[in-house]
């Protein structure tokens, strides 16, 4: 049955209404008409679903909506505010610094796993600021990409911990 | 053509294209004008702000088409790209350039968008002409305004000329294009216009796409289809199995089933729970039979191309070579599984989806529905990379019967083993090559049998709706044998070409994925070229240049030896018997027009098996590169695919069904395993331009084999080299 339950997505707490086993990512989608994270496997094994919960990066497609009561998700559209908070930065960027890089890098086909690569990156670069390639690979290999956009994306994590270094926090 | 223009104004249909459903179909349900090739108009609009909008038949499938094309507009009729717009595909206002494959939008879209922006500023010119009573020879024009060479305040905008009207020129071809001399954005890496909103998540997918009113579905249907011919067919539905969940219904049309539900994730489970028992025929060949069975098949056969005698010649050369090369089935597995909605009335229906051609999927549509065709309208949104043929017209139909059924838009999308169960598979292929050599090192005779079987042209959805017959695509290019990607780019005197058609229908669905057969071909005959030249004695690159005499064959195999700092020595010369051993090996291959070739460095574990990909490099030559950091791009993601199908990807099924069903049983590459990249591209200024989305696969493909071979003195038969096969493979060759 629907209940009624309050979730806090990109620091604003929503009133959605679904069945407390409904998967996180259909009412992200359908209720909160988000567009980060998206459908791909529905079974955890791809990450184009992925959202923060916490700072950590959670499968929204294997995660109960009532599972994420009290806690916070943030989505990619919440990503720069995140990011800004987390810097302290008076203000958010438009962009949070692993989208900037991957514009930089041009690391573009369809682009339908960036949701999931820049959520999972922004997570490493928030609790390892400088990683090394065997950490990101590490850290990434969860994402899958169809395009192989790989070899880009790992340049854009570096460029984005470049890019992140020196900013206040 | 009114209602065309209230369109544009809105901006074009990236806004989101139901929003316009009702100004647009208020207006034109029941008439729906095909757009008229013959008019400038059809192709290319000024607004009033003194931009452009160009219409433009091919949809982005993140290849890059929505800004390659556009820079050719913005070349030719002198504006920024900045001033050029472009708006999403749709029968009723995009002209039909034919469907988005076979690398075409550039190579085929390229051209016709070319004459008609010259031809289109020439109209605006001739108006200027008159506006500022100066002969058309003494105008001038940067971003959109014309001047009057030598006194620029003598000027006038396209936005003042026309902004707002029609041309009404007719679309003769007939106008001068620029030389390529002048170019000043084709050729340059012009950044995706995409990539802001694709970060952001702003970027319409059409998984994104709502409607008022719309329904959410789901198919049912058995996990991996069997063979193409026996479809599925239902025997029993348990209805109660999903009384549970409120809300939901069933929906069937002969063996077609479907669930729609208000709520999505209703209709995910329900789809999920309810108990259906099919019959299953056992009548495919399974993994293990698979090879043998095409290879003994009775099959239609035909000499692709012959010259000279290859016999003969193979009887006196010195040295022979002969091997055999079986390519698996391989899935589109598109990262996102397709995705449509449909709102069906009893006259009209409008559709959006991601077709690949838009016109065909009408035309299918329409027969389907029994509704007249003009009365079909069909929208293309963006969805995850494709790479051919994958399940997104099976998905359109699916959503069309489920709405026709129901009365109301509903919203399709297909579960993850959906898309990998029900694919029209890159087909497999069995290869034989015979290769002959003389003690110079020249190839003298050369010879490919090849077997496969062609496409499927019936979707899924309507097979099982309707009982549809399967059938076949006849034979063409990239479904057989290929003279431009077998032996021909190689100066060879006596060669002879033969394809095998085996029948289809016992098999699984076939379809294009990306560079049709040629990662297979390339397998079997670039590893024959390469073993000629370990018999010689030469270096593998320097038996190809030797062998090669066409200079832009030539001129992609130095590139790419040359970025890789290729060094002169004889493959297999430096084997080891440590646990890891490492090899590079050279290819060169295609799909169409363009010339690729490639260069793969890999690592062997002879223990587990396990081979990792650590460089490849990859050079294509596709003529006139409008955006070489586009077609960088695409050789990128080529190689990386490559690497992907080569060592990991094959679709498992047994004897009644598909059994790779989600990305643990049909693995690709991941972030661990992936290769550094160098991409080049060979620039030629003065040729015409042609397809970069494939050609440097096959290239790559044999390049992976060879450097397999180099680590290991062992030719592998079968692909992909998981560690089981590899293993074995050591282990008959003692090695
Ligand atoms: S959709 Fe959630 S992991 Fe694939
Ligand atoms: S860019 Fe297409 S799936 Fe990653």
């Amino acid at each position: 049955m629907a209940n009624e339950l309050k979730i806090r997505v990109n620091e604003q707490v929503r009133t959605v209404t679904a069945a407390p086993d409904t998967p996180l990512l259909y009412v992200l989608s359908n209720e909160l008409n988000l567009q980060g994270p998206r459908f791909g496997c529905g079974l955890g094994q791809c990450g184009s679903c992925s959202v923060l919960v916490n700072g950590v990066e959670m499968r929204s497609c294997q995660t109960r909506v009532s599972a994420v009561e009290g806690k916070s998700v943030t989505t990619l559209e919440g990503l720069p505010a995140w990011y800004a908070a987390q810097k302290k930065l008076a203000q958010a960027p438009a962009l949070h610094p692993m989208q900037q890089a991957l514009i930089d890098e041009q690391a573009v086909q369809c682009g339908y796993c960036y949701n999931g690569m820049i959520v999972k990156a922004s997570e490493l670069l928030s609790k390892t600021p400088q990683p090394t390639e065997a950490q990101i690979r590490s850290a990434m290999n969860g994402h899958l990409c169809r395009c192989g956009t790989y070899p880009r994306i790992l340049k854009a994590v570096q460029r984005a911990s470049q890019m992140m270094k020196g900013v206040a926090k | 053509m009114s209602s065309r223009r209230e369109f544009l104004k809105t901006g074009g249909a990236l806004v989101i294209g139901f929003s316009l459903r009702d100004e647009l179909l208020g207006q034109q349900r029941g008439t729906a004008p095909g757009p008229d090739l013959r008019q400038i108009d059809t192709w290319i609009a000024i607004h009033s702000d003194n931009t452009a909008t160009v219409h433009i038949g091919f949809c982005e499938l993140g290849q890059g088409a929505s800004t390659a094309l556009p820079q050719i507009a913005a070349e030719e009729l002198d504006l920024d790209m900045s001033q050029v717009k472009t708006v999403g595909l749709d029968t009723n206002v995009t002209p039909n350039q034919g469907g988005t494959f076979s690398s075409a939008s550039v190579a085929r879209g390229g051209p016709q968008i070319r004459t008609a922006a010259a031809e289109a500023r020439l109209a605006l010119l001739q108006l200027a002409s008159k506006r500022l009573d100066s002969p058309v020879d003494r105008l001038t024009v940067s971003k959109g305004i014309v001047s009057v060479r030598g006194i620029p305040n003598r000027s006038v905008t396209y936005g003042d000329l026309v902004g707002g009207n029609l041309f009404n020129v007719p679309f003769t071809g007939s106008a001068p294009v620029k030389p390529a001399t002048e170019y000043k954005l084709v050729g340059t890496p012009v950044a995706r216009r995409d990539m802001p909103a694709k970060v952001s998540g702003k970027h319409v997918y059409m998984q994104h796409v709502r409607v008022p009113g719309m329904m959410h579905a789901r198919v049912v249907r058995p996990r991996g289809q069997g063979a193409y011919r026996d479809g599925a067919k239902v025997l029993n539905i348990d209805e109660s199995s999903i009384r549970s969940i409120a809300g939901v219904r069933l929906v069937r049309r002969g063996d077609f089933i479907g669930i729609v539900a208000e709520n999505e994730w209703d209709a995910v489970r329900a789809a999920q729970q309810l108990k259906v028992t099919w019959n299953l025929k056992p009548t495919l060949p399974g993994n293990d039979r698979l090879y043998d069975q095409m290879r003994a098949a009775e099959t239609q056969d035909r000499v692709v191309l012959e010259k000279g005698d290859v016999a003969g010649a193979i009887g006196k050369a010195a040295h022979m070579v002969s091997l055999t090369g079986r390519g698996p089935y391989q899935a589109h597995a598109l990262f996102g599984p397709s995705c449509a909605i449909a709102d069906v009335k009893t006259d009209s229906a409008l559709i959006a989806c991601t077709t690949s051609d838009v016109y065909s999927t009408r035309t299918n549509l329409a027969r389907l529905l029994e509704i007249p065709v003009e009365k079909v309208q069909v929208q293309y949104y963006e969805g995850a990379g494709t790479y051919g043929h994958s399940c997104y017209e099976d998905a359109a139909q699916a959503a069309a019967i489920l709405s026709q059924a129901v009365g109301k838009p509903v919203r399709l999308q297909f579960m993850r083993w959906d898309e990998h169960g029900w694919d029209n598979y890159g087909p497999a292929h069995v290869g034989e090559v015979r290769a002959a050599a003389d003690s110079d090192g020249r190839i003298v005779a050369y010879e490919y049998n090849g077997w496969q079987h062609n496409w499927a042209v019936v979707e899924t959805s309507a097979q099982l709706a309707f009982g549809t017959q399967a059938a076949e695509r006849d034979g063409g290019a990239a479904q057989q044998v290929s003279p431009l990607n077998l032996g021909s780019m190689y100066d060879v005197p006596n060669l002879k070409l033969v394809n095998h058609r085996v029948p289809g229908l016992g098999y699984l669905k076939g379809g294009w994925l990306r560079s049709p057969l040629d990662l297979s071909f390339s397998f079997a005959s670039e590893q024959a070229i390469d073993e000629l030249a370990y018999r010689v004695g030469m270096d593998p690159y320097a038996f190809r240049q030797r062998n090669i005499k066409d200079p832009r064959w030539l001129g992609v195999l130095d590139a790419v030896a040359k970025a890789a700092n290729w060094t002169t020595r004889r493959a297999a010369s430096n084997l080891s018997k440590a646990k890891v051993v490492t090899g590079r090996g050279i290819g060169v291959g295609t799909h169409l027009a363009s010339y690729g070739a490639a260069v793969a460095e890999i690592e062997v574990d002879k223990e587990t098996g396990r081979i990792r990909a650590k460089h490849m490099y990859g050079a294509i030559d596709a003529g006139l590169a409008v955006n070489p950091g586009n077609i960088e791009n695409q050789i990128s993601g080529q190689l990386v695919q490559t690497v992907s199908r080569m060592l990991k990807e094959e679709v498992t099924f047994n004897k009644t069904n598909v059994t790779s069903l989600d990305w643990n049983s049909y693995p690709i590459l991941r972030f661990e395993e992936c290769p550094e990249i160098t991409p080049i591209v060979v620039q030629r200024l003065n040729e015409r331009s042609t397809g970069a989305g494939e050609e440097v696969m096959a290239g790559a493909a044999a390049a992976i084999a060879n450097a397999f071979f180099d680590a290991t003195g062992v030719r592998m038969q079968e692909y992909p080299f998981t560690p089981s096969r590899v293993l074995a493979a050591l282990k008959k060759n003692g090695g």
